[in-house]
């Protein structure tokens, strides 16, 4: 074959001058390369634009799925929860008039589903959740933006490769893990420190529920201050600045939209949280604004009542919409954090 | 038989733009330029930068589309047909244009997959038909000898002259008929960018070549046809030694003696 | 204010930012240090291997176990397909129109969802609807209608579907547009592109992420309180296939888990107290599997990284 003697031939150097134009052109018997390419082509082209297309179809399948299931989700929710509306005087989601102690007719706030007649209020499973959710709230912004200013600001490099893994780290521990130390170890810590009447409560709840959201107020908060230009806290030291006045009052400032929004994600993961407030609250549905009481919170409700229950039923459809309302909740303030990063992200691309 | 310039050979037409104006989106990158390549000629394209060089040439392949939203007004004739018709098989006219990229962009495999990359696309897969592909590529771009016992190293490993020799080499494996070249040589030291200079030289002989440069010594000697671009319009375009040696336009004769650019 | 004022403000507040960081770090070591503290003593060989006996006050949690890395296979095998596929048609081929910011949307929705709505979604749609929907339709008893890890694992998997799709988007980004260019100038098509030169780049971003969301999956625990998970089932989630005796998972059948047996146990068994050793235990084991995952994945992408140097 005469192949192979004119490649090496023009491998021996860059400037080969002994071929002229078409015969320095790689052929295989009567045709060149290109010719092998087509026709090899034309015998699987019409194959492939089929493969070609149903894969784009199953791709397509595959995002779409995402779309499918949350909506999916809500319609279950809803449709189970509106079934609600049919089954149980909309008024009891409210509260009911039952007799006192004294046989005095009062109209009380319960969530009672058992019994004669279930009591379905709602009041004291949102009293519940916000009494967990918001305490556990402020104490992880306090501590998660005080981490993430540290990460970002205060640390230096190597302290940081330790302290930020370490930090995620703890929001990889199970929810189920920390509810069970709660149970165990702080509640009883926290009853003997402050004498609660109740050993477990709300109080130990928001604790519990905060150790999992500082890690992502803490790390969202960590890189909405690193995204701040460097040129903002030159021109701060440059006036003379201490380092603590330029990032209270010049870096925070410029990042506190991914900051805030990271405050109302963790809530949003506050009010969902199941496992450590079914553990640690005692799941007393009681309306009341006393931190230290037992509570119930939505999510323990339906994760408590869910299993025993028959299908169909007042008790069940209530339960889901219960967790129609969550749901509601949650999506909204997932919402508002989204459209707060989405603003600041087009502000920072100006 | 000679032309009325002097040079041997009939010039016959490979590519031919009429009238092209390009857009990406609402920008204006290309105004109104008529050009033609020759066959088997090396033609240069020179400007400052930002006039719209690679988007001339990345307009032949039409590869800008993968990335941005085009629009495109007037036409480009391969072999008198418009690439921009709606029957074009994109496939089939990315196998006839090659393209060589500014950075060398090998792929992360084995020097031997890189170079049998192309033609394993369409469906070839006997063994002994790829090793001489893949032998003949490299050894038409100067690279079979430095790395015919490394085939199956990785590609990454190789130095910039290398990869971009080797990225020439993937081009050729496919057979095109024209080579477009953004800038070959931009990133590369001058040992490897006059070694890649004396393989466009050879090259030439074979394929219809077009080559963006922002350095004009180097389209000086290396090109047979020149054109100038600025602001995405054609200013002046001719034989090599003509647009050097006498400009028509004033502000062509200011770019290449240094006094903007 | 004075500068000395100033200087003062300065040091202390950055002091109450270090010490809130080791505060947090020092919860972190506290939960660690106790539960290897009263767990480790409950470990070994035959705790790992043996069923639990005796109303769990004695024995071991094997069936835990084993149902956790079960329920953690088969929700990897339903949400990979899904996940890969949604990442790599939001980066290759649609991300920026119309539906493209519909799919982001949802699975922003998606990762925000409280894990006991994706529990309630996994009761009212898999268990009841699909499974007993499937019962009808093939005149079946109640079979598929019926709490079984088949139905927890696709509930799992919807809850790490996100996890999935981010990270996988994360790493065919990473592969730069410029190999692209290369693969399509040469005349290839898209699928070839994706095929050929992004996914094999991606591979290692797609396994870290896959890791990532097993160790989430095998902590969660409300989405399989009631769409699967048992507390007492000493007999393995394994069917036999008769004649040939090859055991195989039996994905209809119940399990027991890890998780959902440390809240049990902590919460519901009939003696706390002596039950509590083998819930540090089996916190231990929770606790180690997690950070093994976490610990490979990141050392997966570490490998990866230097590999393709």
């Amino acid at each position: 074959m005469n192949n192979d003697l004119k490649s090496s031939n023009s491998g021996a150097s860059a400037t080969s001058s002994n071929v002229s134009s078409e015969s320095g052109l790689k052929r295989f018997g009567d045709k060149r390369i290109s010719d092998i390419l087509v026709e090899s082509r034309r015998a699987s082209v019409h194959r492939q634009r089929i493969q070609e297309f149903i894969i784009e179809k199953l791709l397509f399948a595959g995002g779409i799925a995402a779309i499918v299931f949350i909506a999916l989700i809500f319609i279950f929710l809803f449709k189970e929860g509106i079934r609600a509306f049919f089954l149980i005087k909309p008024i009891e989601f409210i509260g009911t008039y039952i007799l006192d102690f004294d046989d005095n007719r009062i109209f009380a706030c319960m969530w009672q589903p058992v019994g004669e007649s279930g009591k379905y209020s709602i009041i004291p499973l949102l009293i519940g959740s916000f009494l967990v959710a918001l305490p556990a709230t402020v104490i992880s912004t306090v501590l998660g933006v005080g981490c993430g200013i540290y990460l970002a600001e205060i640390a230096s490099i190597r302290i940081r490769d330790i302290v930020k893994p370490a930090i995620e780290l703890l929001a990889g521990i199970p929810t189920v893990v920390i509810g069970f130390l709660c149970l165990t170890i702080l509640a009883t810590f926290i009853q003997n420190v402050l004498h609660t009447t109740f050993r477990l409560n709300a109080f130990v709840g928001a604790i519990g529920v905060s150790l999992v959201i500082i890690p992502v107020i803490a790390s969202i908060t960590d890189d909405a201050l690193r995204a701040v230009p460097n040129e903002l806290r030159e021109a701060s030291y440059g006036l003379g600045a201490t380092k603590w006045e330029t990032i209270w009052k010049a870096v925070v400032p410029a990042g506190i939209s991914g900051v805030t929004a990271s405050i109302i994600l963790g809530m949003g993961r506050a009010l969902g949280e199941t496992m450590i407030v079914i553990m640690a609250t005692g799941n007393a549905a009681l309306v009341t604004g006393n931190i230290f009481s037992s509570v119930r919170t939505m999510t323990a409700t339906i994760a408590a009542e869910l299993g025993a229950v028959p299908q169909g039923g007042e008790q069940y459809c209530a339960l889901f919409l219960v967790g129609a309302i969550l749901f509601f909740i949650t999506f909204a303030l997932n919402l508002i954090a989204e459209i707060i990063i989405s603003r600041m992200r087009k502000k920072l691309r100006l | 038989m000679k032309t009325e310039h002097g040079m041997q050979g009939q010039k016959k037409t490979k590519v031919k733009i009429e009238g092209l104006s390009f857009y990406y989106g609402k920008y204006k990158a290309i105004n109104d330029v008529s050009m033609e390549f020759y066959e088997c000629k090396v033609t240069a394209i020179i400007g400052p930068s930002g006039c719209g060089k690679s988007t001339l040439i990345k307009s032949i392949n039409r590869i800008s589309e993968i990335t941005c939203d085009v629009q495109v007004e007037g036409r480009v004739l391969l072999d008198n047909k418009n690439v921009y018709d709606r029957d074009i098989d994109l496939v089939d006219l990315r196998r006839r244009v090659g393209m060589v990229f500014q950075r060398p962009n090998p792929f992360p495999k084995s020097i031997y997959d890189n170079v049998a990359f192309g033609p394993r696309l369409y469906g070839v897969n006997n063994k002994k038909r790829l090793d001489e592909i893949v032998e003949y590529s490299l050894a038409k771009s100067a690279l079979w000898n430095e790395v015919k016992d490394r085939l199956n190293q990785s590609a990454i490993g190789l130095s910039g002259g290398q990869q971009q020799r080797l990225c020439i080499a993937r081009a050729l494996a496919v057979d095109p008929e024209v080579l477009l070249m953004d800038e070959p040589c931009s990133a590369l030291d001058p040992t490897a960018t006059a070694r890649i200079e004396e393989l466009i030289e050879d090259l030439k002989k074979y394929y219809t070549i077009a080559i963006v440069t922002h350095n004009m010594q180097q389209a000086a000697r290396i090109s047979d046809y020149t054109g100038f671009l600025l602001n995405g319009q054609l200013i002046e375009y001719s034989i090599t030694t003509e647009i050097f040696t006498n400009p028509d336009k004033k502000v062509t004769e200011d770019y290449i003696t240094g006094r903007f650019g | 204010m004075s500068i000395g004022k100033r200087k003062i403000f300065n040091t202390f507040f950055q002091g109450v930012c270090r010490g809130m960081a080791f505060l947090v770090i020092a919860a972190l070591i506290g939960i660690l240090v106790k539960v290897v503290a009263n767990g480790a003593g409950v470990i070994n060989p035959g705790f790992l291997w043996k069923a639990p006996t005796a109303g769990m006050t004695e024995g071991g949690i094997f069936p835990a176990i084993f149902g956790t890395v079960c329920i953690t296979l088969l929700m990897i095998i339903l949400a990979i397909p899904v996940g890969v596929s949604a990442a790599i048609y939001l980066t290759e081929y649609a991300g920026k129109n119309f539906f493209g910011r519909i799919i982001r949307a949802s699975i922003n929705n998606l990762a925000g969802v409280p894990s006991i709505v994706f529990g309630l979604f996994g009761v009212g749609f898999f268990v009841l609807f699909v499974g007993r929907g499937i019962d009808r339709i093939f005149g079946l008893p109640l079979l598929f209608g019926q709490p079984a890890m088949i139905w927890a694992a696709a509930t799992l998997a919807l809850l790490v579907l996100p996890v999935i799709i981010v990270s996988t988007e994360e790493a065919l980004n990473s592969v730069p547009v410029s190999l692209r260019e290369a693969a399509f100038a040469l005349g290839a098509t898209k699928w070839q592109v994706v095929r050929n030169v992004v996914l094999p780049q991606a591979r290692s971003g797609i396994l870290t992420g896959a890791i990532l969301s097993i160790s989430r999956g095998a902590g969660e625990t409300a989405p399989i309180l009631f769409t699967g998970c048992a507390y007492f089932l000493p007999r393995l989630p394994v069917y036999t296939i008769p004649y040939a005796h090859i055991p195989v998972i039996n994905p209809l059948d119940q399990f027991m888990e890890l998780s959902y047996h440390i809240f049990i146990m902590a919460t519901q068994s009939t003696d706390a107290a002596a039950t509590r050793p083998i819930q540090y235990g089996t916190t231990l084991v929770l606790i180690a599997l997690t950070f093994l995952l976490n610990l490979s994945a990141i050392i997966f992408r570490i490998y990866f990284r230097k590999r393709s140097r």
